[in-house]
């Protein structure tokens, strides 16, 4: 049966294309992988290769035609016996346009109807922190031992849970949040690497795609920029990329932030840099018991989870529940005090501002509510919104440059869907937009202060 | 004249006693072959978009190393992956329908060509950045050492690649901690247009784990029996518990980097003598039929075959549904 060779697209963009030249003459045998034709495309001349075996019928197309539009016709295939007069058969199933899913089978609706509506993204669900039964008791402790209690607690109950990352085993840990692992893990599961991030990075996500669970620590998040490729290109896009057949629970983690007197390269805050990916969560605590319950959340998720830390915070002390397994819901914010002035809202080591300010601004007599967002994707906006509605004035506040930052997010968010509950413009602290300085004064400078929000709260009041 | 061209002959003979391994390897073969003739075929009609890289030419290196690969064993690649996926017994319909961007593909159309994956035949991609695979297949085999089950991974990447610096991040730490990992370097000479010549200093790519104590051989990777050879010897090795090791196959590519490659960076002569000279399935079929194991009508019988099972796939693939609006955000979270 004779078939129609077709002008084929050479390129992602080509809609027509000029014949430059055959090689081929009618009657000639070709075989698969024969070049047919030169073909001149918008960005290249292509060598055209025949696909099917066959005799060359009729040339369709004369040598040097322009604008022969893809899927033309430009030559006949003939079979053993055939005549050059064989008729082509049907163009082949291959030529038909693809069908949409929802026609129907009369084929009537084959154009997608206009009132038909974009897909919309999921939304949140609704989450509560777990009771704590009264009577627990508190335990006071640092920040770093409630994540070292998190990774040793989720180690002991899962096999597949293991820790790698710079100095994490005999070191202790660069900043000994890995205390003690080694001694009860050995070194199969607490493991030293190199000091090559790109790599151990990529060998953590080959190893969250084999099921194993992960928890890569990188001294510091700066030096996480090395392997952001592998964060981003193969852990968080994976799964999406895969249909949803592939998992990688994973979890980053380490310092994230300024710490002190280390300038630019050691002082960055990726806040919203990681916040901004589909397929990530991103976790970044203050509390001592967020840190424990979200830590252990963030190991038992079966998607990556950034988990940014802070150096200055890993010694502050707070009370955390003694309970055998305390689990704090991922995607929850926190109303850390109440108040009707002015909704402050931070993260991580931001909150310690608010916190001050707010005592601040109650001795001025402005009662300052505090959210800590704890996690920064998925983001809490209904806690924002239901503080702000009452509030009706909102300051954001974190260490992060001030472009395209969280409180940037946070104050669309609050424009788009509470704009008639706002009394004042929605304002944003954020460090200022320069590399971290060296010298200790500018270095001051640079970062924002409690008086910085205390001056902001008291602006969005109309307070001098 | 160019490396490319030089005829290495294989210096194996065949066995007879074999000869139903032989004609699985030639079918295997020519399944990518004409696979991905089809593919391009589709592509030139618009039913195939963006980048699409083809194996022809290259179809003995994965069916090789395929021959004796265990239940437990890993395989990942970057984006020259069809043959990848059809020698680790993906179906074909599946990898044809994920070209055209179809619900019934692999990753229901939302990976394309270069992001396809397959845990029950334990493919892991399909991945798009050029040795980003490498420390990922290093993973895996870490994976397969901490559980003791005593799979390997086989990691392949391209010439190009060869000189990212990631890939020796990774070889560091699977010799550091003798991870099974074999390294199969897919030397087709050409990193996009950029010629091994013009792009590494070094251009023994099998000894570029020197420094790292990583054994490498270089094997004929148009012969598909040199490659079966090679690697069931390196798989014993990483079985043995000796850690990596690196296999550099020294093939060829016949098509562009891409479909929109229009490939001045050589000549048409270069690519017509490997064809005639060194093209892993004409080359194993005259051996086969020398050898008294096939006839002429037997080979032509299992093109025959082989051509309908890509018809097949190819209807499947043009007349399966889009995805539904709502897998948007699907697949996003667990």
């Amino acid at each position: 049966m004779a078939t129609d060779i077709l002008m084929p697209a050479l390129s992602p963009t080509m809609e027509e294309g000029k014949l430059a030249k055959w090689l081929v003459k009618e009657g000639d045998e070709v075989h698969s992988g024969d070049i047919l034709a030169e073909i001149e495309t918008d960005k290249a001349t292509m060598e055209f290769e025949a696909v099917d075996e066959g005799r060359i019928g009729k040339l369709l197309v004369a040598e040097g035609a322009e604008g022969v539009k893809v899927n033309q016709p430009i030559a006949t295939l003939l079979q053993d016996g055939e005549s050059a007069d064989a008729k082509p058969a049907a163009a082949p199933a291959s030529a038909k346009e693809p069908k949409p899913q929802n026609e129907s089978a009369g084929g009537a609706t084959a154009k997608p109807e206009k009132t038909a509506p974009k897909p919309q993204a999921p939304s949140a669900e609704t989450l509560a922190d777990p009771e704590i039964p009264q009577g627990t008791e508190m335990v006071t402790m640092t920040v770093r031992e409630a994540l070292r209690d998190a990774m040793a607690e989720e180690m002991r109950r899962d096999e597949s849970v293991f820790l790698m990352g710079e100095e994490v085993a005999q070191y202790q840990g660069a900043y000994k949040v890995s205390q003690g692992l080694l001694e009860e893990f050995s070194d199969r599961r607490v493991i030293d690497t190199p000091i090559t991030e790109h790599g151990f990075t990529g060998l953590g996500v080959g190893a969250g795609f084999a099921g194993l669970r992960p928890i890569v620590e990188f001294m510091t998040w700066n030096f996480a920029m090395q392997a952001i490729d592998q964060i981003i290109n193969s852990a968080a896009k994976t799964r999406y990329m895969s249909g949803g057949q592939m998992d990688c629970a994973i979890v980053f983690r380490g310092p994230n932030g300024a710490a002190a007197r280390v300038a630019a390269q050691h002082s960055q805050d990726y806040s919203s840099w990681y916040a901004h990916i589909p397929g990530v969560k991103v976790i970044s605590p203050y509390f001592a018991a967020d840190a424990k319950g979200l830590l252990k959340a963030a190991i038992r998720d079966p998607n990556p989870v950034i988990f940014l830390e802070n150096e200055i915070l890993y010694g502050r002390s707070f009370p955390v529940p003694k309970l055998d397994d305390f689990v704090l819901p991922i995607g929850k914010a926190r109303v850390v005090r109440e108040g009707r002035h002015v909704t402050l809202v931070s993260h991580s080591i931001g909150m310690h501002l608010i916190l001050e300010a707010a005592d601040v601004l109650a001795q001025e007599g402005i009662e300052a509510e505090l959210i800590d967002l704890r996690t920064l994707r998925p983001l809490d906006t209904e806690t924002v919104l239901d503080s702000v509605r009452k509030t009706n004035r909102i300051v954001t506040v974190e260490q992060g440059w001030p472009v395209c930052s969280i409180g940037s997010e946070i104050c669309s968010v609050v424009a788009n869907a509470a704009f008639d509950y706002l009394d004042a413009p929605p304002t944003k602290v954020n460090g200022a937009d320069v590399p971290m300085p060296y010298a200790a004064n500018l270095e001051k400078l640079a970062l924002p202060t409690v008086n910085d929000v205390v001056a902001a709260a008291k602006a969005v009041c109309y307070r001098e | 004249m160019a490396e490319a061209a030089q005829k290495i002959d294989g210096n194996t003979t065949l066995d007879p006693a074999g000869s139903e391994e032989l004609k699985t390897f030639y079918s295997d073969m020519l399944l990518i072959r004409r696979f991905e003739e089809k593919a391009g075929q589709l592509y030139g009609m618009g039913l195939i978009g963006g980048f699409c890289h083809l194996y022809i030419g290259q179809e003995a290196v994965v069916v090789g190393m395929q021959a004796d690969a265990g239940p437990n064993d890993a395989v990942i690649t970057a984006y020259r992956d069809h043959g990848h996926m059809l020698a680790c017994g993906m179906d074909p319909k599946g990898v044809m329908a994920e070209l055209t961007g179809r619900a019934a593909g692999y990753s229901k159309g939302k990976g394309g060509s270069m992001h396809m994956f397959s845990k029950e035949k334990r493919f892991y991609g399909g991945h798009g950045i050029v040795g980003a695979q490498v420390p990922l297949g290093t993973g895996l085999a870490f994976a397969s050492r901490y559980r003791g089950d005593g799979g390997i991974c086989f990691t392949y990447f391209g010439d190009g690649a060869a000189n990212q610096g990631q890939v020796y991040e990774a070889f560091n730490m699977a010799e550091l901690w003798k991870l099974p990992v074999v390294y199969i370097i897919e030397n087709n000479q050409y990193a996009m247009g950029t010629s091994v010549e013009r792009s590494s200093a070094v251009r023994d790519l099998y000894r570029r784990g020197a420094s790292f104590n990583i054994p490498g051989e270089e094997v004929d990777g148009m012969d598909v029996l040199a490659v079966r050879d090679a690697g069931r010897k390196a798989a014993e090795w990483c079985r043995a518990g000796k850690g990596p090791i690196i296999l550099e196959m020294k093939t060829y590519r016949y098509r562009g980097h891409s479909m929109s490659d229009p490939a001045k960076y050589r000549t048409r002569e270069e690519v017509q003598t490997v064809r005639e000279k060194r093209d892993p399935i004409e080359h194993l079929g005259q051996r086969m039929i020398a050898a008294g194991i096939a006839s002429e009508e037997d080979l032509k019988a299992i093109d025959k075959k082989t051509r309908q099972i890509v018809n097949t796939a190819a209807e499947f693939a043009t007349e399966s549904p889009e995805p539904s609006p709502d897998e948007l955000y699907t697949d996003v979270y667990a």
